[in-house]
C-alpha cells in the first residue's frame, strides 16, 4: 500500500482567519473564543462562543456566490482555496478526473435552514427561500469545493457528529493508500450557531458559561465554535514526483463503535479506536509523542478519555504530552477532527506543542500530563488526533513529522 | 398552579412525571428509590429536568442538576424552586421564549 502525506493545510476558524494566524494562536496559547455576536443570546445561559471574527462573504466570493453558499461550505471553499495554495498542486484534467473530495460537517447549513424555519413557523410566511435545500444539504461544502476546483472524481460528506471530519480524513486516507485516487481534499466545516441549535445544546447541560477548561478539576463544560480545515493529501510518489515537499504523513487510521450509549462516552470504545490507529500505522504505542485529545471540558467526556488513554498506552500514557486545543478554538463539531488535526500537524511540524489553557488545577481523575497553559517545545514523531463522537463513533488519526 | 399546592401533592406530582419521561409504572417511582435502582443516568436525569421544568414553569440552573443523584433531591430541589416562585406572588418566573417581532431570525447571516 502507498504512503500517505499531507502537502497543503487550509484553516478558517476563531483561532485565526488562516493558517498562519491559526499557528499562531497555537503556539501563544491564546483564546479564541469571545461573546456570541451574531445571534441574540441574551436569554441563553451561556454566551460564549469562538467565532470566526470579521468575517465577510463578499472577501472571498462574489456577491452572487455569497448568496447561494451557506456559511460552513463558504468557509470550506475558503480553506480548501488556502491548502490548495500551499500544496502547489496544478489541475491537470486529469488529476481533476481521478482526485478525491472527503468532508465531514455535523449540521449542515444551520443559519439557513434557521432562517427558513423562522419564516415559515414564527413570520407564518407562505414560502422560504428556494435555495434553502441546496444551502443547507450537509454536502454543500464538498460540492462547492468540486465547483472551486472543477474535481469530478469521488466526492461526498460524512457526518458522525464530532468526529465527522475525522472519519472524512481517514476515509480519503484509505482512498489514497489504496490507489484509488492520487490526491484528495479532505477535512470539514460547520458553521453551528443558530438561535434554535444553541437552545438545543443549553438544553443538553454541557455548555459552559464561562470558559473551555479540558481536563481541569473545575472545568464546567464545552464551548462551541465553528470554522474549517482541508487539507491536501496524496500518495508520497505523488507528491515526490511533482516536487513537492510533504508537510507530514498520515501513517494510520483507527475507528470503533461503542455500542454503549447515545450521549455517554466508553472508555473501552475510545482506547479501541486508539489501538486501531496504532495497530494500522505499525507503530508501538511507546513511539506516540503527543495527542492532540478529544477534551471537550466536560465532566465525564475528559475522566473518559484519560481513562481510555490509560488502557491503550499502559505505562506511556504518564509519558504522552497531550492537549485539547478545544479551550482555544471552541468545539467545532464537524470541523473539529480536521481543525485539531491540523493543530496536532503544525504542532509536530513546527516542534511547539499546543497547550490546554485554561487549566487552573490537575483532577485526581485526570492525572496525564496536559500541557497546561503553556505550549511546550517538543521533538516528537509521532502523534495522535482522536476524535469521540456523540452516538459513540470513534475516529483516531496517526499522523507522522517528515 | 393552585395557590396552595401541598407538598405531598408536590411530590406526587413530580414522580408522576419522573415516571412518565421514564416510560416506568408510576408506582416503582417512590421518593427513595435510587437513580441506579429506576436506570436513570446523567442523560435522563437532563430529560426529566426538562419536564419538571415545563411542567412547574421553573428554571433549573446548570450546577444544580449536577448536583442531582437521588429522586429525593430532584423533589426537594424542584419544591424549593416552586415555593421561590409563588414567594414572588403575583410575578411568576417567565418561561415562554421572548422574542421580538422581525423579519429575520436570530441567526448568523
Amino acid at each position: 500500500m502507498r504512503r500517505v502525506v499531507v502537502t497543503g493545510i487550509g484553516v478558517i476558524s476563531g483561532l485565526g482567519r488562516n493558517r498562519e494566524e491559526f499557528r499562531a494562536g497555537l503556539r501563544e496559547g491564546r483564546c479564541g473564543i469571545g461573546p456570541i455576536t451574531n445571534i441574540e443570546c441574551s436569554d441563553l445561559r451561556f454566551r460564549g462562543g469562538a467565532e470566526v471574527r470579521c468575517y465577510n462573504p463578499c472577501d472571498h466570493f462574489s456577491p452572487k456566490e455569497a448568496d447561494m453558499i451557506d456559511r460552513f461550505a463558504q468557509f470550506a471553499v475558503v480553506a480548501a482555496r488556502e491548502a490548495v495554495a500551499q500544496s502547489g498542486i496544478e489541475w491537470t484534467a486529469e488529476l481533476r478526473e481521478n482526485s478525491a473530495i472527503v468532508t465531514g460537517s455535523c449540521v449542515g447549513g444551520q443559519s439557513t435552514e434557521n432562517q427558513g424555519f423562522w419564516d415559515v413557523y414564527k413570520m407564518g410566511k407562505p414560502r422560504v427561500h428556494p435555495m434553502t435545500i441546496p444551502k443547507t444539504m450537509a454536502n454543500a461544502g464538498a460540492s462547492a469545493i468540486s465547483q472551486e476546483f472543477g474535481i469530478t472524481g469521488p466526492a461526498f460528506t460524512i457526518s458522525t457528529a464530532c468526529s465527522s471530519s475525522a472519519h472524512a480524513i481517514g476515509q480519503a486516507f484509505m482512498m489514497v493508500r489504496s490507489g484509488m485516487s492520487d490526491v484528495a481534499l479532505t477535512g470539514g466545516s460547520e458553521a453551528p450557531f443558530s438561535y434554535g441549535i444553541l437552545k438545543a445544546w443549553e438544553a443538553m447541560r454541557v455548555v459552559s458559561p464561562t470558559v473551555c477548561r479540558p481536563f481541569s478539576k473545575d472545568r464546567n463544560g464545552m464551548i462551541l465554535g465553528e470554522g474549517a480545515a482541508m487539507l491536501v493529501i496524496e500518495s508520497l510518489d505523488h507528491a515526490l514526483a511533482r516536487g513537492a515537499k510533504p508537510l507530514a504523513e498520515i501513517a494510520g487510521f483507527g475507528m470503533s463503535s461503542d455500542a454503549h450509549h447515545i450521549t455517554q462516552p466508553s472508555a473501552e470504545g475510545a482506547a479501541k479506536a486508539v489501538r486501531m490507529a496504532l495497530k494500522d500505522a505499525g507503530i508501538a504505542p511507546e513511539q506516540i509523542g503527543y495527542i492532540n485529545a478529544h477534551g471537550t471540558g466536560t465532566t465525564v467526556n475528559d475522566v473518559t478519555e484519560t481513562c481510555a488513554l490509560h488502557l491503550a498506552f499502559g505505562d506511556h500514557a504518564k509519558r504522552l504530552a497531550i492537549s485539547s486545543t478545544k479551550a482555544m478554538h471552541g468545539h467545532t463539531l464537524g470541523a473539529a477532527g480536521a481543525i485539531e488535526c491540523a493543530a496536532a500537524i503544525l504542532g509536530l511540524t513546527g516542534g511547539v506543542l499546543p497547550p490546554t489553557i485554561h487549566f487552573n488545577e490537575a483532577d485526581p481523575e485526570c492525572d496525564l500530563d496536559y500541557i497546561p497553559n503553556c505550549p511546550r517545545r517538543a521533538d516528537v514523531e509521532y502523534a495522535l488526533s482522536s476524535s469521540f463522537a456523540f452516538g459513540g463513533l470513534n475516529a483516531v488519526l496517526a499522523l507522522r513529522r517528515l | 398552579m393552585p395557590e396552595l399546592m401541598q407538598t405531598d401533592e408536590l411530590t406526587a406530582r413530580i414522580l408522576r412525571i419522573i415516571a412518565e419521561t421514564q416510560r416506568k409504572d408510576p408506582a416503582q417511582v417512590t421518593i427513595d428509590s435510587s437513580f441506579e435502582e429506576l436506570g436513570i443516568d446523567s442523560m435522563d436525569g437532563v430529560n426529566i429536568v426538562f419536564a419538571l421544568e415545563n411542567e412547574f414553569n421553573i428554571n433549573v440552573p446548570d450546577e444544580e442538576v449536577k448536583n442531582i443523584r437521588s429522586v429525593r433531591d430532584m423533589v426537594d430541589g424542584v419544591i424549593k424552586l416552586v415555593e421561590a416562585a409563588k414567594a414572588t406572588a403575583g410575578n411568576p418566573p417567565e418561561t415562554a421564549p421572548k422574542t421580538e417581532p422581525g423579519d429575520t431570525a436570530p441567526a448568523a447571516s
